[in-house]
């Protein structure tokens, strides 16, 4: 690119990009396209979000009992670890602007990945394996039970729903994770300093998003209405 | 978004609230309010995203571009919601009210063989 | 506006280094991150598209010269109007001004350099591109018979069509125009040159600032309807299922939350292209910039809150459909605003009827025939008796053929020389606006009195009443397609033949004509300094007697 205006190389920071006149207007651009994407991101969940208040007003009876399939305890274990997830990536970052060194930078960000994956790994295996074995994942031999009565057409909506609004937010995860180890491999290198951080804070951006899907789809998915009727549980 | 350090002691006591939020909430189900249940559930969950977005998120030292963009996200998919709720819980309501039923059918009544209209 | 250009002129494009020729080969141009390049790369991809999306629709005007079906076996036409409508909405028109001249001339028409995230410009393009793939395989390999609107729960559950390929596409190329939005947004906010405040902007970058608005909060909805509808049609069952409660409602409604904004987002950015040809060839100052400017995102917002009038007659609540139906109403008032700023500039100024302007006034009388009968449609009563009928469907060609292609083939001759720095032959682009809008018309006026009639549109057949008017449509169908050829011809032939142009062939006012045709990569040789108003042309005295 033919670039007539003279102006130094050396005194642009590292990470600038010349469509910016400098790193002030790059770093505020960056944050405002985070945002924007973000938002992109609220009305994607927020068309199940939005589906899911339609069906329950409709359906509230039939919600409850099959919310009631779902253990309180591991939803509850893990929305803890998501919140330890957001404060260890807020540590990251925090690392980065008081000029920390890589290692710290790095250790927060693979305690980050690390209850990221616990968070998967748990629901993968005490969550959705075990209501694949209970027959109660809607596509993968679903059975209706007796107990649920005329209500057990909408109780699997229900399970459609748990299926669909945690799968989207598993696949967010996911890349929120592959995401952080990008941001590891290039804090090892020692790309971030004081000066120079965007890429965390962005990406620290998307996944305090992710965690707070987690927060309402915790209450919406795990804990509504008649819980204290059966004494709790499952 | 900022320059703003955030103190320790503020990352901390967010941390802190969230984990004790989670925990009231979870209790809260346990107990029986009735309707009341689901408003507990959601007003703790907005305050969580209130903590994080503020503080996490930096929302809180953040330039009045950014506060917009956030409250547009979240009227927008309110307005999805409303408009769609709209339609279906007031799907089976009465087309026309019991009330101006009897108007209705005095204004069509037919007079000395002729069909009425408009009243006359 | 500062830049010097005195000895531009007599130096040939082709010894000067500009975009076109700063790089050569096939990997400049597939890895490139130039905003203008990255627009000429839409502009073949949507060209191909229109004409895959136009062939479909020669198929069905051609099996509508008969009652009985002249051509195509019912489900095959079902087909065609699906593909008509999937390839011309998402791959045509959505993408069109947008992502051709949006692209190419944001960053010049507020002095930047490049968009703000020109490697997610590029990947905005390969998404497109992905996406394409997709819609084109599942028109290829059996077709979709769906209607575009993909209604559950036949597209959920009944259809033995190619849905998952097609949604999928469309859920690709969805997220092409987010990023492009995106890339929109932040480029106009943030990267804007000295002296080029909000109330200086071209009224184009007004119109694509709130297009891009609802690409931003639209899209995602639609996205995650044919996600859901895809994944529905994968595990045989899902939210959309009627079996287990699903409300056929609920996906018109996240379906229509998107696709009525997008219609807007077809139509926007043409307002904003037309308020460009109109000020250039009247050479006079918009009348009202402040109120044309805040109509756009007038348009943008209420677009959000009309979308129930798709669903006036598929079990709408009542009181929820007279709701939507007042708002609709309301929103045609922003749009009617433009037309009569328009009408005001017009009036007085110094017209010349040079190609760009003769569609610029062909747009003005065509969008407010489409929008006027918008109006009919907003009516509930009204609406009950024309819905599903050719009415709707020539509603909607006199505002997105009548009024956005006629645009976006307005904007594409208006700026032909900057991007190319060649002039194309005024005199073949006239006759083609004006075969163009003769077609045009002879197709799609009939339509509207098939419609209220009672003609229903999706139909192979017909009764045999109305078969005048459907072979008046499609001989006018005929002659459109000839004037949309046209152009390719003689714009094709301009790049290697025409004049060069200078930088400014039309004395028009605007950043974009300050710098040379065609410009160099990074658009300015000196970067601006605002200190005019838009449309900043001398008053000239009124003349006396």
């Amino acid at each position: 690119m033919a670039d007539t205006v003279a102006h130094a190389h050396s005194a642009h920071p590292p990470g600038f990009a010349h469509q910016f006149e400098d790193i002030e207007q790059q770093r505020e651009a960056s944050t405002l396209g985070m945002w924007v994407f973000l938002v992109t991101e609220i009305l994607f969940f927020g068309g199940m979000f939005a589906s899911y208040t339609i069906y329950r007003s409709l359906h509230l009876p039939a919600f409850e009992t099959g919310s009631r399939l779902l253990e309180v305890k591991f939803g509850a274990i893990n929305t803890a670890v998501l919140i330890c997830s957001s404060l260890t990536m807020v540590l990251a970052i925090r690392a980065a602007q008081v000029g920390k060194g890589k290692a710290q930078i790095a250790f927060y960000l693979i305690l980050t990945m690390i209850l990221g994956a616990t968070f998967l790994g748990l629901k993968l295996r005490f969550e959705w394996y075990h209501d694949y074995i209970e027959h109660i994942v809607p596509g993968f031999g679903f059975e209706y039970r007796p107990e649920w009565g005329s209500l057990a057409p909408q109780v699997q909506m229900f399970m459609c729903f748990y299926f669909f609004m945690t799968g989207l937010h598993a696949l967010h995860m996911v890349a929120g994770i592959g995401v952080l180890s990008v941001l590891t491999i290039m804090a090892a290198r020692n790309r971030f300093s004081a000066e120079y951080y965007a890429p965390l804070d962005i990406s620290g951006l998307y996944w305090h998003f992710v965690d707070i899907v987690w927060i309402f789809l915790f209450p919406l998915l795990y804990l509504i209405g008649g819980r204290y009727a059966i004494g709790g549980g499952h | 978004m900022a320059e703003h350090v955030v103190p320790l002691k503020t990352y901390i006591g967010v941390f802190l609230s969230l984990m004790a939020l989670t925990a009231l909430t979870t209790g809260v189900a346990y107990i029986d309010l009735g309707a009341l249940n689901t408003v507990a559930a959601l007003t703790i969950a907005v305050v969580k995203m209130l903590l994080v977005v503020l503080y996490f998120m930096h929302a809180r030292y953040a330039t009045g571009l950014t506060r917009v963009v956030i409250i547009a996200g979240f009227f927008w998919l309110g307005i999805l919601i409303t408009f769609a709720l709209s339609d279906e819980l007031t799907r089976n309501w009465e087309i026309v009210p019991q009330a101006w039923g009897a108007i209705i059918a005095s204004l069509r009544a037919p007079v000395d063989g002729c069909p009425k209209w408009h009243g006359r | 506006m500062s830049t010097a250009l005195a000895d531009i002129h007599e130096v040939p494009a082709e010894s000067r280094v500009n975009y076109l020729n700063a790089a050569y080969g096939i990997k400049s141009w597939l890895l490139t991150v130039d905003h203008k390049r990255i627009g000429l790369l839409y502009l073949a991809s949507i060209t191909l598209m229109f004409f895959v999306g136009g062939t479909a629709a020669v198929l069905m005007r051609m099996n509508l010269i008969e009652p009985q079906g002249a051509l195509l076996e019912p489900e095959t036409y079902n087909k065609m109007f699906s593909t008509h409508g999937i390839i011309m909405v998402f791959f045509f028109l959505v993408p069109s001004i947008p992502a051709t001249l949006g692209n190419f001339l944001i960053p010049i028409m507020i002095g930047a350099r490049d968009v703000a995230f020109p490697k997610l410009n590029l990947m905005s393009w390969y998404l497109f591109i992905t996406g394409s793939t997709f819609a084109l395989y599942a028109v290829l390999t059996g077709g979709v018979d769906t209607g575009w609107t993909f209604y559950t729960p036949y597209s959920s559950t009944y259809a033995h069509t190619n849905v998952i390929a097609a949604a999928l596409g469309v859920f690709i190329a969805g997220f092409s125009s987010i990023l492009t939005g995106l890339n929109f947004v932040v480029t106009i906010h943030k990267m804007r040159a000295p002296g080029m405040t909000w109330f200086r902007l071209p009224l184009f970058i007004w119109a694509m600032y709130a297009t891009s608005v609802i690409f931003v909060l639209g899209t995602p909805v639609i996205a995650v309807t044919l996600l859901l509808l895809g994944v529905e049609r994968l595990l045989h069952v899902g939210i959309f299922d009627p079996a287990i409660g699903g409300d056929p409602l609920l996906f018109q409604h996240l379906f229509w939350f998107y696709s009525h904004p997008a219609v807007y987002i077809m139509i926007l950015p043409g307002m904003g292209v037309i308020s460009e040809l109109i000020t250039a060839f009247t050479r006079k100052k918009i009348f009202g910039y402040t109120f044309v400017a805040f109509s756009s995102m007038g348009i943008a917002v209420i677009s959000f809150v009309v979308w129930g009038h798709h669903m006036f007659v598929t079990g709408q609540s009542v009181y929820a459909g007279l709701v939507f139906s007042v708002l609709s109403f309301l929103v045609a008032i922003p749009s009617a605003i433009k037309v009569f700023n328009w009408t005001a500039t017009l009036y007085r100024g110094s017209i010349s009827y040079q190609a760009p302007m003769l569609y610029a006034l062909g747009f003005m009388g065509l969008f407010t025939m489409g929008g006027l009968t918008g109006l009919f449609l907003a009516s509930l009563a009204v609406d009950v008796h024309l819905n599903g009928t050719y009415f709707i469907v020539a509603h909607f060609h006199y505002i997105m053929v009548g009024g956005a292609v006629m645009a976006y083939l307005g904007g594409i001759h208006y700026w032909w020389p900057k991007i190319t720095g060649r002039l194309y032959p005024d005199l073949w682009a006239r006759f083609a606006a004006l075969v163009i809008f003769v077609g045009f018309n002879l197709t799609f006026f009939p339509q509207f009195m098939l419609g209220y009639l009672g003609m229903p549109r999706r139909y192979a057949i017909y009764p045999a009443e109305f078969q005048v008017l459907n072979v008046m449509s499609s001989a006018g169908a005929s002659i459109l397609g000839v004037g949309y050829l046209i152009p390719l011809v003689y714009l094709i032939w301009s790049v290697r033949y025409g004049p060069p142009a200078g930088p400014n062939p039309w004395g028009a006012k605007g950043l974009e004509w300050e710098t040379p045709s065609p410009p160099p990569t990074e658009n300015f040789e000196v970067p601006p300094v605002v200190t005019e108003d838009a449309y900043n042309y001398p008053t000239r005295e009124v003349a006396r007697g």
